[in-house]
């Protein structure tokens, strides 16, 4: 994602959370979401299968 | 017995206490001289009870007086991370924002059963805040710093725990650790460290971080203390939702029985790429040490530790949300960056790093079908300077504050215990993991005890302790 578009996607999340973002802040906010995003990709791109559980099992 | 007090073991104060060579509150007494002469240096704690301890003191006294048993860990002093709970005190975690809750009504089910088993409470301990942490800095209450080099990091988050061990202020301090935080501070402060499985010890009133990853544990400078102590912990309680249902099953009078007959391999691939050559050494000391040949790949270790970032840093915005609502600017800035950004996730990508998660156990636990354990290192470096940013692996510049768990977290994102054991080369300590299958912590430890009767890893004692 491109500097813009994540900018864009902060202001989006952060009116649907409510949470309150200094200016000063943006810059650390955006290199922490766009490391965030490349975790998650990572985890991502591995392939499991459709039944494949999540570790946590609820039991009643 | 007090002038060798210092860097006594847990073992032999209680030995002391209890055939009265000396006296719980003349252990407690130097204990607390050793805090006033050198935490103003190393920052290790941030409440001293001093008070508590000495009443507590004077009750195990009392009781051996009586003739009542004391119990295996009479008359030693302990300390606590500032996130476990200790009556009377705001469980601060590390952070401001916490200092305004009011204090704790009851001490943390752990500090009850070190207490029970005779040891004594002298304070809370230094970390990061709310443990998002791998250094040992802290924005509010200053660095813990390393006794070996006190213009470097101690580790984190349970830093002030290392920096209170190392330095000898107590002999066991007790730790959390949610993806490295027992086991970075080890390794920089020449400890031995141990995170048990997941689920196996309560967390019951210790302030979380992130629940599906949250374990205690405790740091000691021997391994016999390091089962003393653990023993002591074990045992089910109902209000921790991920603690286990089984019994304790105490390793204490099994750590000397030796490695004959158990299988260990040095982890591969990740774990042997990225790191210092200083670091890659330590582990080839430990692997010669056991006579250790054999290798084995952790499959996917990297994406275990990317899953392992993505649900800590989602799982901590979530316990942190109001907070961030509310007083963002009270947090400290580079734990409120990180989490405001993992506020933001959105959640199919952490439901897929549970569901790899769950792919990532089984592949691990299908390794442990053919050896009982597995080295790797602690840390990829020895202990960066404090306020250090940076530092190269594998030729890359990188942030020091996450990337002091590369290591640590693919361990721990699936609960497996690990005994972290400290091996010195005369400049500053490194730590090696020694990881088993769950449950079985006799396992690590009896390797660790090996290690350590065979000269190979030894806490060292820094100038000053």
């Amino acid at each position: 994602m491109t500097e813009v578009e994540l900018d864009a996607f902060i202001d989006a999340a952060v009116a649907v959370l409510g949470l309150p973002i200094a200016p000063e802040w943006r810059a650390a906010v955006r290199g922490n979401l766009a490391l965030s995003l490349r975790m998650a990709a990572l985890v991502g791109a591995f392939e499991l299968p459709d039944e494949a559980e999540p570790a946590p099992v609820f039991t009643p | 017995m007090t002038a060798g007090l210092a860097w006594a073991s847990a073992a032999e104060i209680a030995a002391a206490v209890a055939s009265r060579a000396t006296t719980a509150l003349a252990v407690t007494e130097a204990a607390l001289a050793r805090i006033a002469g050198r935490n103003g240096v190393l920052n290790a704690f941030t409440d001293v009870t001093a008070a508590r301890a000495r009443a507590t003191a004077a009750s195990v006294d009392t009781a051996i007086a009586a003739g009542r048993p004391p119990g295996p860990l009479a008359g030693v002093p302990f300390a606590v991370k500032n996130l476990f709970d200790i009556k009377g005190l705001p469980t601060r975690a590390g952070s401001a924002i916490n200092r305004a809750r009011p204090p704790a009504t009851r001490d943390a089910v752990l500090v009850e059963r070190m207490e029970a088993a005779g040891a004594v409470l002298l304070g809370g301990l230094n970390m990061g805040e709310y443990a998002y942490d791998f250094t040992g800095e802290n924005v509010h209450d200053g660095a813990s710093r390393n006794p070996h080099d006190t213009a470097r990091m101690s580790g984190g988050s349970s830093g002030g725990s290392g920096s209170a061990v190392a330095g000898g202020l107590v002999p066991i301090a007790l730790g959390s650790d949610t993806n490295g935080s027992i086991r970075v501070p080890s390794a920089l402060c020449g400890l031995f460290g141990l995170k048990p499985t997941y689920g196996r010890l309560p967390r019951s009133r210790s302030f979380p971080f992130v629940g599906s990853l949250d374990h205690l544990g405790p740091l000691a400078r021997t391994v016999a203390d390091l089962a003393l102590s653990y023993d002591a912990m074990q045992g089910y309680d109902a209000a921790d939702a991920a603690c286990a249902d089984r019994p304790a099953e105490p390793v204490s009078g099994r750590i000397g029985d030796g490695i004959a007959g158990l299988r260990i391999a040095r982890a591969g691939g990740y774990f042997r790429t990225g790191l210092m050559e200083e670091a890659d050494a330590a582990v080839s000391h430990v692997a010669a040490a056991l006579g250790v040949t054999r290798e084995v790949e952790i499959p996917e270790a990297a994406r275990a530790r990317a899953a392992a970032f993505v649900i800590t840093t989602t799982e901590g915005a979530a316990l942190h949300l109001d907070r961030l609502r509310r007083q963002p600017g009270d947090f400290d800035p580079a734990v409120r960056d990180r989490l405001l950004a993992g506020a933001m996730l959105p959640a199919p990508l952490v439901q897929r790093a549970q569901q790899f998660r769950r792919w990532y156990r089984d592949a691990a636990l299908r390794l442990f079908d053919g050896v009982d354990a597995i080295l790797a290192p602690s840390t990829p470096c020895p202990a960066p300077l404090l306020g250090q940013q940076t530092f190269t692996l594998g030729g890359v510049e990188l942030p020091v504050r996450p990337n002091l768990g590369i290591f640590t977290q693919p361990i721990s994102f699936i609960g497996l215990p690990v005994a972290a054991v400290p091996v010195s080369n005369g400049k500053l300590p490194l730590g090696v993991q020694v990881i088993a299958a769950p449950w079985r912590e006799d396992v690590a430890l009896r390797i660790a005890a090996h290690l350590e009767a065979s000269g190979a890893c030894v806490a060292p004692r820094p100038e000053g302790a």
